[in-house]
């Protein structure tokens, strides 16, 4: 994908994630928040953030079964948007639903399963957040990052419990993004099982850098997930694409902390540069 | 100074065009069902506007210190699950329900058991406009003026025997009219609860004179999203208690085993009086929120009924018995 595409895709995928806020406002605008409307906007946001969480806990997964890498670049932004919905959502909660009656939340944080599990998961998704950045990339380091970064799905998974706690008999809607979270996490470990097989295999193998690397330039998909995402899934990549990966090896070097001293953007220094792959061949 | 302002009309003043008007939507409608017998509108139930009026006289007894909730509210969002889980639902989708003809049985424990016509209920004792504060489970309120009368009267006609201890309440089972009663994919029901809904009150509740057999609100005949032609109302209650569109009511001397209770034993007792520090599992009943209002509201013991009816309960454990 070109420059240019990414940006437009991004723009597009940007105003898209606004659309249901926009329609919050409108609906809002025009009175038509229905009777509650307090509960009205804390469920509508939340299934949001829900949903946004989930399209960017899908990516990784599409590109591991389906092959189709180019949407990763719009993980970061999913991910982010889904924390804008969240703590919408929690906004709403406090100031809204409770006007900032501090003791009685903290008491329903304490008591109330759904409450306590809804709040662990914003806390975490606060975490991810504030680490979303390239430079938070760089500065821990992209092996780290990345096992932070897992966390996304405990965070998932406790969003899911939250919704299906709170919701009442007979809806099914917390019940399906239980299922596609499970089939999203299933593809994930499967695909570390077999990363893990395969590598154990190949140190069996005594499989050396020089006889299993290939030397075919890397996929489009991960030149720009990289660029744009700071890499950090980079090494996944490797792992789990098959026994054509440089396994049981030492990692791909992680970005930021490039080996030989990469160079970096030539306009954003925080960036590493594209040229590293060349270097890296 | 007691002097009260008269109101300026009473429902009972305006409902005579209103009811003139009626006769022909009657003939209309009944030129409609013969040409499409039996066919039941799938959507929207009719406009609340077009509801035929109901005249009663209020009973300044039973009105509700706070200002009624808006008609719109009390008809667009409404738990009944018939029609849905959601609370849109019922108004989307309650045109299906036919409220005429309509029969209630009563039977069980009586001595004079019978089928009440729907227009024999209507006679059947004076009809009276009661506000009453209704507070759902799920931790919201309305304010409602209900039309109807003490259900005591039905149930003193009937003549309880001795053995009769328990009123049990069914809602018409009937999936062609309420959609949400059709089986699922693996024959479970889609909404968790068994069908018919049942409900039900211990005898002296449901002799007490607050409990009210209703066929009426906002001056009109029940919508059929709040449970037309007929159902109860018993405003100390969590609204689930309050049985909607009845046909069978039945005096038994076991405690009913009612639909909630049954689908969620440890969430939903059959007592379920409205008790601000004896909270559902999940969530707290302190406070709730009425519904067009912004701030939440402390929930009141019994619902704000408690003078009334808390002597039904004296040397319960309500903790315990929820």
């Amino acid at each position: 994908m070109t420059r240019r595409g990414r940006i437009l895709l991004k723009t597009l995928v940007w105003g898209a994630c606004l659309v249901p806020l926009a329609l919050l406002a409108w609906r809002a605008w025009t009175g038509d928040l229905t009777a509650n409307p307090i509960d009205f906007v804390t469920d509508t946001l939340g299934r949001w953030g829900m949903r946004m969480l989930l399209a960017s806990l899908a990516l990784t997964p599409l590109r591991l079964v389906l092959g189709i890498g180019w949407p990763l670049i719009l993980r970061r932004l999913l991910g982010l948007f889904a924390f804008f919905y969240v703590s919408l959502h929690f906004l709403v909660w406090v100031v809204l639903d409770h006007f900032f009656a501090w003791a009685q939340m903290g008491a329903d944080i304490v008591k109330r399963p759904y409450i306590t599990v809804g709040v662990s998961a914003l806390a975490l998704l606060v975490l991810l957040a504030a680490t979303s950045t390239s430079g938070m990339v760089k500065r821990l380091g992209a092996r780290a990052w990345r096992r932070l970064h897992r966390i996304v799905y405990v965070a998932a998974v406790l969003g899911v419990l939250h919704f299906m706690w709170l919701a009442k008999v007979g809806r099914i809607e917390p019940y399906v993004y239980a299922a596609i979270l499970a089939v999203l996490l299933g593809v994930r470990l499967a695909g570390a099982v077999r990363a893990f097989r395969v590598r154990r295999r190949g140190t069996r193998a005594g499989v050396t850098s020089e006889s299993s690397s290939d030397n075919r330039p890397p996929r489009r998909s991960i030149v720009a997930r990289t660029e744009i995402m700071g890499g950090p899934d980079m090494a996944p990549d490797h792992r789990t694409k098959g026994a054509d990966a440089p396994l049981g090896l030492p990692r791909p070097p992680a970005l930021g902390a490039v080996p030989g001293g990469a160079r970096t953007h030539p306009r954003n220094p925080g960036r590493p540069s594209r040229a590293r792959f060349v270097q890296g061949r | 100074m007691l002097i009260r302002q008269a109101p300026r009309f009473r429902w009972s003043e305006v409902t005579d065009e209103r009811l003139y008007l009626n006769r022909r939507e009657l003939i209309a409608g009944a030129a409609a069902l013969a040409l499409f017998p039996g066919r039941a509108e799938a959507g929207p139930p009719p406009p609340v506007s077009q509801l035929a009026a109901l005249p009663a006289a209020p009973n300044p007894r039973y009105r509700h210190a706070d200002s009624p909730t808006k008609i719109e509210s009390a008809t667009t969002y409404n738990n009944f699950y018939e029609f849905g889980v959601e609370k849109e639902d019922p108004a989307r989708l309650a045109g299906t329900l036919k409220p005429r003809p309509w029969q209630v049985v009563v039977e069980g424990h009586v001595a004079k058991p019978g089928t009440f016509d729907i227009e024999e209920l209507l006679r059947l004792a004076p009809l009276e406009e009661r506000v009453y504060a209704l507070r759902c489970v799920e931790a919201w309120s309305m304010v409602i003026p209900w039309i109807g009368y003490p259900l005591s009267a039905l149930l003193k006609r009937v003549a309880p025997t001795g053995q009769a201890k328990f009123v049990e309440f069914q809602t018409l089972l009937d999936p062609e009219q309420f959609p949400a009663q059709k089986k699922g994919v693996f024959g479970f029901s889609m909404s968790g609860l068994d069908w018919p809904y049942v409900e039900g009150l211990r005898l002296d509740e449901a002799m007490h004179p607050l409990a009210l057999l209703t066929v009426g609100m906002y001056g009109k005949v029940l919508p059929n999203q709040n449970g037309a032609p007929v159902r109860v109302v018993v405003p100390w209650k969590y609204g689930f208690k309050s049985a909607k569109s009845i046909v069978r009511i039945r005096l038994v001397s076991e405690q009913p085993q009612t639909a909630w209770a049954k689908a969620q034993p440890r969430e939903y007792g059959f007592y379920s009086n409205v008790h601000p520090s004896v909270d559902h599992p999940r969530w707290s009943q302190a406070t709730e929120r009425r519904i067009g209002e912004f701030r939440r509201r402390q929930t009141l013991m019994f619902n704000g009924y408690a003078d009334q009816v808390a002597s039904l309960y004296a040397g319960m454990d309500l903790k315990k018995n929820y």
